[in-house]
């Protein structure tokens, strides 16, 4: 086995993004230039016992009950998952964030000026713990797809934004999950800033029957991994 | 270490929080206020700006800060924002608005009695996230003019040139200034942790 290859075979690598990445503009003028400094765990503050969270009712994981006259256009689908750490172990209580843009791709955003249609019903923002087996559960439609000027003709893959904060910053993570079979992920820089495809795949959703529920909703499946205790920092994973 | 994971058990690629987030993420302006009159410790109110690589404000960061309280223990309230029967959170999150600035409301951490820690210097630990940025990125506060700044063991990592970086100085009236550079001469040293 050469060299290369060992290195391919490490999960690891490549399974986070770099934080400069051209292609994607923002990057240009805000990823810091100058090495990241090396935090030992022992001095770090990424495991001290933090929780943020305020009082999240049930109504705050079903997107499509928020509207004030009734429910919002487009295709309605649940999303759930597991949120586990590194070692396989549920991560319980931690509470998962997702917004989102509605069915014809506009956020109800003041500064989203895409001129596509605002829905009434739909505000796109949800909430939610995990209950002691790390899971979760979101009833919401399927966002569209929009554009953005980050090169001509950019369109951003339909996607939903999700946010995961356990009991420590060690677990913090920001992510989208993305819809099976979507031709935009091909093209979009910022999916394409995850360097190993196989990480990638990862941030994709898969159909599920089983979370499908006859005459009412599509389901989609989407597991989450955070870092566990003594796990390498982001940069070792680029 | 990991080398041998099942791909299966590898953190989730992270992705930019984008421009978007506000109406998910921080739509509620009490988790600004980190620590309630009243909270025992020496009140501070702590302006954070982000500066970007054209020496420009970013309007649209998202600010994240945890600390300990005044007696140096972290999670001691482990139970949310600060209000009438918690006074002290440790955590806070905020936008940043069109001066890139924002201002949480806590108090001045205190240090680890423990003997083997006894020489960090207090400091409130930061989590940013943007547009453009499509990992979070970690760094610290410390407060100008506290003695232990010398035998800090993460100031210690840092070179000494970029130590400044990470130290606010006081504005009066109880407000620290703690400005972050993401590129250019004054860069902000960065963590990775």
């Amino acid at each position: 086995m050469t060299k290369g290859q060992a290195m391919h075979d490490n999960p690891l690598r490549g399974s986070q993004p770099p934080l400069l990445h051209p292609d994607y503009r923002s990057t240009v003028l805000r990823a810091p230039m100058r090495p990241l400094i090396q935090l030992p765990a022992s001095l770090s503050d990424v495991s001290q016992p933090v929780y943020g969270h305020l009082g999240v009712s049930a109504a705050d994981a079903d997107l499509t009950r928020h509207g004030p006259s009734g429910e919002p256009l487009g295709e309605r689908i649940v999303v759930a998952g597991r949120v586990v750490d590194e070692d396989g172990r549920a991560v319980p209580g931690a509470l998962v964030e997702v917004w989102q843009a509605n069915a014809a791709g506009r956020y109800i955003h003041a500064r989203d000026r895409h001129p596509a249609p605002l829905d009434p019903n739909f505000i796109g923002a949800g909430r939610c713990e995990t209950d002691a087996e790390g899971r979760y559960r979101f009833t919401t439609i399927k966002p569209g797809a929009y554009p953005w000027r980050n090169h001509e003709n950019a369109w951003r893959p339909a996607h939903i934004h999700f946010s995961i904060f356990g009991t420590n910053f060690l677990t913090r993570l920001v992510t989208q999950m993305y819809f099976p079979g979507d031709p935009l992920m091909a093209h979009d820089p910022i999916l394409l800033g995850v360097p190993d495809e196989r990480a990638r795949r990862r941030l994709v959703s898969a159909f599920d029957f089983s979370l499908t529920t006859p005459e009412w909703a599509l389901g989609y499946r989407f597991d989450i991994v955070v870092r566990g205790p003594g796990s390498t920092p982001f940069e070792g994973r680029t | 270490m990991s080398g041998d994971r099942s791909e299966d058990l590898v953190a989730s690629p992270s992705q930019t929080v984008g421009p978007f987030f506000h109406f998910g993420l921080t739509t509620d302006a009490t988790r600004g206020v980190m620590a309630m009159r009243g909270a025992p410790g020496e009140p501070v109110r702590l302006r954070v700006q982000v500066i970007d690589g054209a020496g420009e404000p970013v309007p649209d960061a998202m600010v994240e800060l945890w600390q300990a309280d005044a007696r140096g223990q972290y999670g001691a309230a482990a139970q949310g924002s600060a209000g009438a029967d918690r006074p002290f959170a440790g955590w806070g999150r905020l936008p940043t608005g069109g001066d890139g600035i924002c201002e949480f409301t806590t108090i001045r951490p205190g240090v680890p009695a423990t003997v083997d820690d006894a020489a960090t210097a207090a400091h409130i630990n930061v989590c940013l996230f943007m547009r453009g940025l499509l990992r979070h990125l970690f760094t610290r506060v410390y407060f100008a003019g506290d003695p232990a700044l010398d035998a800090d063991p993460v100031l210690a990592l840092v070179p000494a040139e970029r130590r400044e970086t990470l130290v606010a100085q006081p504005a009066g009236d109880g407000v620290w200034m703690f400005v972050i550079h993401l590129q250019g001469d004054r860069e902000t040293a960065f963590f990775d942790e």
